[in-house]
């Protein structure tokens, strides 16, 4: 099937770009700033599944740009891969947009228009690297997301700010300005190409196969927004940002960045059959399945919620790339529709911290004894998205755990599927206390103020519960986008 | 030959510094030097307009006989690589001029004068194809420059102007030495072009190599010859270290690709081993040195040593990707670090001090300044989308090809600059806005904003579409590698 000609890719990175623009030039007039966001993200969501018939049917859409570089355009194509990546980070801005507006204006932030102007960007950067045709304009995105993302991370500017949104800095450029360099500079010089390609571009490339696994694993550890361990302390270090920028962006856009890089590398750069040959599959599942566990057991230890959170996610990062170097047919499904499922379940979760923040001023699960009864839809949806975190049906998690458990059997390695029901158990015993804890343990005395839901932060944290279940009960048109990236 | 382009481009700025001469008002200087910078700047644009990028061969030639006797000409013509640095040393000497508007308020015409014969001087020597002229011009260059420094600078500016002095001069010699060897050797002529057609034995070549090692080494400069240049920076004014960073340097790595290469080829594949492990070593050296800076000059000095080790690497490299992003490499440095020199130069307009612990929370006082000295500092530190990338891309490809040990070493350098670079914005632009209690800072004003912007805009065009700038020296750059490898090498 020839690819589509089209600019909607840039387009749907120009809407971003352009509502940080007029969200910057509308910097005086509250009303109408706040309002750029929502629209601009309906806007790029619509351009995102306009182009999702062509890709279902398995072709893609294209746009040249220009040349950097013999062998290196700047240049766009939604494939199915970016496609997932894409649908997920724009229809969830809808409803984090709807959300950072309620969050904001409750807590009376300072600097909102930065705050917005670098959400917008971050948006335009996740989507122009989910659409991006060559590791060159996938990496010039990556990098625009990591600099417009330490303003969110550093936003309350207090101290606690401003170390860790340096460690987030240390972290993902120190990876990029180290590992991530060479590695595109060895594939350019073993390819003399950067594109991606079906089947992998350096399929029978001339180098030994210790060059290659170095280069390998120089994308794995280099791309650290995907946080396999030890690259993923950042991570926890960024919570100190406002609770959307943790909903949307580190526990979707940012993170998804990085293991859809890892992705990319596996089945477009290496391809299935090489990272098979040279044994690199088996050997990154180890690595992976021991940040699957340890992320879980860390979680565990943690009172602060969004701490948890954000150690849960480590952890669940690590399953889509298990999915994928299992190579099994089912497993590379499972890994890339739980971008999708944990996109969903995650932003609600960290939606949830964000109202519990808002309507209370707790952070730490120890203090919410009770507040399940105040707050009932956020507990509710929290408890529903627990489930899809543990992998119940009828819930989005159950359906890529399901391919994934299915699929280590397919590959095999039974080793794994034991790692999937650890580390599930251990979901549940993470998960499960909070909704105990909110819902069924006394209130203290001094939790008696009154507390109640905030409209503008429940609506959407109902919504992506919503979704959740949803994705659960009609996962296909992820599936069949997963299924279009490994045929 | 109707006009004789290349004779006018570096001629004007003589005109120019011949015309304040008799000027008095310290204003009317300034707006005259201004005045000729940009017709010099537009005359390079017009001959960049004509210029053919199908062919290696010299063009714009001029050649009338200087000194019959000796065979020495007043020739002059430009190949790409020569082409691109005459746009690039006019640019930033036009900046230059802005930089020091109000920087510079004792003997402004002496000092203008000395800025527009370091220019026309550097032009000269981008586009000599005689090498008696190009020595000439070579060694002329020393004059101005140490004016600019040792009467301009700061306080310890005799000291660094004399070790400038000292430092060049002792690689002059040898050059000098080697140009010499050159002439009889090579048939009795100073003709570059006829020089390059030479075919010398490997033992003549070998030292030759070395004599110009020496003289090239000091001026790019090359760790353990690099010391004269931090006391230089930190004492030169900000346009004499505009022009030492942004020209200067590029002076050493010229000479390597117009003699060393296509003169000595041999010698050159010879020893190019020991030119990366050298190039590797400034890169590492550089960057650690960089690192352990609390002086904003000293900071940018050193990383200027660890990137003009890309730039080394790059060309000793000896392959297509290699020498085009040692090229790009030497473009972009001038461009970049042009930049950081007259960043670090505001803002010591403003505050009188260098010293990064002083600085803090600048984004609060000057957001313009902190957001442009944000694109430069990520340039310099080669992020995706900003010009230093590609060249980075391009030179550690061709790096990693010719030897995977230095090409691992250059990474580790890039990490390094990450590392100063990010450090030194963090503590000067973010963080708590202690700056703004200390000292009053406003930000930049319209004409500092001229100075900048041109600069900027390079940043992002050679970042994002770099084939202008590599189809200007991509003939020049093949036909080098024939000359380095033999026909058939040019892939």
């Amino acid at each position: 099937m020839d690819p589509v000609i089209s600019t909607r890719p840039l387009l749907a990175v120009a809407v971003a770009g352009l509502a940080a623009l007029a969200i910057l030039f509308l910097n005086k007039r509250e009303k109408l700033r706040d309002a750029v966001s929502p629209i601009a993200a309906v806007a790029m969501f619509a351009i995102v599944v306009s182009m999702a018939p062509t890709v279902l049917a398995g072709g893609s859409v294209e746009l040249r740009l220009f040349e950097i570089l013999p062998g290196i355009d700047f240049a766009f194509r939604a494939d199915a891969l970016g496609m997932v990546f894409a649908t997920v980070s724009s229809l969830l801005w809808i409803v984090a947009a709807v959300y950072s507006i309620g969050y904001m204006r409750h807590l009376h932030e300072h600097a909102q228009t930065r705050f917005f102007a670098c959400f917008a960007t971050s948006l335009a950067a996740a989507v122009g690297g989910a659409f991006a045709a060559n590791l060159f304009t996938l990496v010039v995105f990556y990098e625009v997301l990591s600099l417009v993302t330490y303003p969110l991370v550093y936003h309350h500017e207090d101290e606690e700010g401003w170390r860790g949104s340096r460690k987030y800095l240390v972290y993902l450029m120190g990876a990029s300005k180290s590992v991530l360099l060479a590695a595109l500079a060895l594939t350019y010089h073993i390819a003399g190409s950067l594109d991606f390609v079906t089947g992998g571009l350096l399929a029978g490339a001339n180098a030994s196969a210790t060059l290659l696994a170095v280069v390998y694993f120089c994308y794995l550890f280099g791309f650290a927004k995907a946080a396999v361990m030890p690259m993923h302390a950042w991570l926890p270090a960024a919570m100190v940002a406002p609770t959307p920028v943790s909903a949307l962006l580190h526990a979707v856009a940012v993170v998804k960045m990085g293991v859809f890089c890892v992705l990319r590398v596996i089945f477009h750069v290496f391809g299935v059959s090489m990272v098979g040959e040279l044994g690199l599959g088996i050997a990154t599942a180890y690595l992976v399945s021991f940040t699957i566990l340890m992320a879980s057991v860390y979680a565990l230890t943690r009172d602060d919620l969004k701490a948890r959170l954000a150690y849960s996610t480590v952890s669940q990062l690590s399953y889509i790339v298990l999915g994928a170097v299992l190579l099994s047919p089912l497993a590379m499904v499972g890994g890339i529709i739980h971008i999708a499922a944990h996109a969903f379940s995650k932003i609600t979760l960290f939606f949830c911290a964000g109202s519990i923040y808002c309507a209370s001023g707790k952070r730490n699960i120890s203090d919410m004894a009770g507040i399940g009864r105040r707050l009932p839809w956020t507990m509710g949806a929290f408890f529903v998205a627990s489930l899809s975190m543990i992998g119940i049906p009828p819930t989005a998690g159950f359906v890529s755990k399901w391919y994934l458990a299915e699929g280590s059997v397919e590959a095999g390695q039974m080793a794994f599927l034991a790692v999937l029901l650890a580390s599930s158990v251990l979901n549940a015993a993470y998960f499960l206390p909070v909704s105990y804890t909110a819902f069924f343990e006394a209130e203290t005395k001094e939790s008696r103020a009154p507390v109640r839901e905030i409209p503008l932060v429940a609506i959407p944290l109902v919504a992506t519960a919503i979704l959740s279940v949803l994705m659960g009960i009609f996962p296909y048109y992820f599936i069949t986008l997963a299924d279009g990236v490994i045929r | 030959m109707s006009i004789p382009l290349l004779s006018l481009i570096v001629f004007v700025p003589i005109a120019g510094a011949a015309v304040l001469m008799f000027m008095r008002s310290d204003d009317a200087v300034r707006w005259t030097a201004l005045g000729f910078g940009i017709v010099d700047l537009a005359l390079c644009i017009v001959m960049l307009a004509g210029f053919d990028t199908t062919t290696h061969e010299m063009q714009f030639t001029e050649k009338y006989p200087w000194v019959p006797a000796l065979g020495i000409t007043y020739a002059l013509g430009v190949d790409g690589i020569s082409a691109l640095f005459l746009f690039l040393t006019a640019l930033l000497s036009l900046i230059s001029v802005l930089a020091s508007w109000v920087a510079i308020d004792r003997k402004v015409k002496e000092f203008m004068v000395s800025l527009l014969v370091m220019q026309a001087l550097m032009l000269g020597v981008f586009c000599a194809l005689d090498l008696f002229l190009f020595y000439v011009f070579w060694e002329a260059m020393l004059i101005p420059m140490y004016l600019i420094i040792g009467v301009w600078g700061g306080e310890g500016r005799v000291y660094a102007a004399f070790k400038f002095f000292l430092y060049t001069l002792a690689g002059s010699i040898l050059f000098l030495i080697g140009v010499i060897v050159l002439y009889f050797q090579g048939g009795e002529t100073f003709d570059i072009l006829a020089l390059t057609a030479q075919d010398l034995p490997f033992g003549v070549q070998s030292w030759l190599f070395f004599a110009f090692l020496v003289a090239f080494a000091v001026k790019v400069p090359m760790v353990p010859v690099h010391t004269w240049l931090p006391d230089a920076h930190v004492q030169a004014p900000t346009a004499g270290s505009i022009i030492l960073a942004g020209v200067l340097l590029k002076m050493g790595a010229y000479g390597f690709l117009r003699f060393s290469l296509p003169m000595l080829p041999e010698a050159s594949l010879y020893y190019s081993t020991l030119m990366l492990v050298l190039s590797a070593l400034a890169i590492v050296y550089g960057g650690l040195l960089a690192l352990a800076q609390d002086d904003l000059k000293k900071l940018v000095a050193y990383s200027s040593i660890s990137h003009m080790g890309f730039v080394t690497l790059g060309i000793f490299a000896l392959n297509l990707r290699g020498l085009e992003g040692g090229i790009l490499q030497m473009f972009n440095h001038g461009i970049t670090t042009g930049a950081l020199f007259l960043f670090v130069g505001l803002i010591y307009e403003r505050t009188h001090t260098r010293s990064i612990a002083n600085y803090g929370g600048l984004m609060k006082a000057a957001p313009v300044y902190t957001a442009f000295l944000a694109l430069f500092t990520l340039s310099s530190m080669a992020l995706p989308g900003t010009n230093a990338f590609v060249g980075e891309l391009l030179v550690l490809s061709g790096g990693f090809a010719a030897n995977l040990a230095a090409g691992a070493a250059a990474v580790a350098g890039a990490l390094l600059s990450a590392a100063y670079l990010l450090g030194m914005y963090g503590k000067v632009a973010l963080g708590p806005a202690s700056v703004s209690a200390k000292y009053k800072i406003h930000d930049v004003n319209g004409r500092e904003m001229a100075a900048i912007l041109p600069l900027a805009v390079f940043v992002l065009w050679v970042g994002l579409y770099p084939r202008p700038f590599l189809g200007i020296i991509d003939a020049s750059v093949r036909n080098l590698l024939v000359q380095v490898h033999g026909e058939g090498s040019g892939q």
